[in-house]
């Protein structure tokens, strides 16, 4: 088995920062040594293999479908959408949704502004409403960007603001987490809940796109 | 949040600078924020330091914890970007001084 110190660094980490990184057999060098921690804990009873199950399928299981029921709802009903803003985390447990940050700010588009969402010092992100972050959002291209030339990275993903509209960039740099609420497009108004929930992607929800 | 206004040191709308406190270790305020100027947008609660936690000190105290929101042609001195430009960042209270303070003005 290839150690780490054994692993040659003929490639350079920075330009794709890929989330897996294999060798040419197969070997993944952080699942080497997770495999190699966990028989720890587990040889010595701190930790069992049912409960390392439990978590992975605890971070695996929410994803972008929860932020689009919020976000539909919101859109439906003004009542939700007022709460929504003004507790976020309240008003997503008060749809069953559990969410495990400390708390949920919920920032508006509109006509006029619009909000992006990255976290220049890691990853942090709504991951209870929107499941694990995109690799891009993780990327140091995007962290550092995000914050120095928004517009441009904004243009990059299509979305050209036009220079009078307002641009809000938060960075999830401690405690609480960001949800964008989109604006609803027009077609939205006459549709179901589950036809509005089919509109909202997680790059909207980014706010990547508008 | 159950924690009277009265207790706190900022308020929205409050000017204030981000103080460069030269720690070392896990420290959640970036560089690119210290010694700028900005307002008080909102108090998010009173939450454990992470300075702290990453060493394993568990037990406290709980630090404010506001939102706070600055210009980006101050945080990058430049004038193309548009005025209407933006970013809001959390930054803990220790991180904080006030303008209307002979420190803050320094």
């Amino acid at each position: 088995m290839m150690s780490s110190s054994d692993h040659k660094h003929d490639h350079f980490h920075e330009d794709h920062e890929s989330l897996v990184v294999e060798d040419d057999a197969g070997n993944l060098e952080g699942q080497i040594i997770i495999d190699a921690l966990q028989d720890v804990l587990v040889t010595r009873g701190l930790l069992t293999a049912p409960e390392v199950l439990k978590e992975i399928e605890k971070l695996e299981s929410p994803g972008v479908h929860l932020g689009a029921k919020i976000v539909a709802r919101a859109w439906s009903d003004p009542d939700y959408k007022a709460a929504l803003l003004k507790n976020g985390k309240q008003a997503i447990g008060d749809i069953g949704i559990t969410v495990g940050e400390a708390q949920i700010i919920v920032v508006e588009n509109t006509k006029k502004t619009h909000n992006l969402i990255t976290c220049t010092l890691c990853s942090c992100y709504p991951r209870s409403i929107l499941g694990q972050p995109p690799s891009w959002y993780i990327s140091k291209a995007y962290r550092a960007r995000a914050v120095r030339e928004p517009r441009k990275v904004l243009a990059e993903f299509g979305t050209v603001l036009p220079d009078e509209m307002e641009l809000i960039v938060h960075d999830s740099n401690a405690d609480m987490r960001y949800l964008v609420l989109p604006e609803p497009p027009e077609r939205a108004l006459d549709m179901n809940g589950t036809e509005m929930e089919a509109l909202v992607t997680r790059d909207r929800l980014i706010g990547v796109i508008r | 949040m159950g924690i009277a206004a009265c207790d706190r040191q900022f308020h929205p709308g409050d000017r204030v600078k981000v103080r460069h406190l030269g720690k070392a270790g896990h420290v959640r305020i970036p560089f690119y924020v210290r010694g700028k100027r900005g307002e008080i947008v909102n108090f998010c609660g009173r939450y454990l330091n992470p300075e702290d936690l990453a060493v394993g000190n568990t037990s406290g105290p709980a630090i404010d914890l506001y939102r706070v929101k600055f210009a980006q042609r101050d945080l990058w001195l430049d004038k193309e970007i548009p005025e209407h430009d933006y970013l809001v960042i959390e930054i803990y209270d220790h991180w904080l001084s006030s303008l209307e303070s002979s420190e803050g003005r320094r």
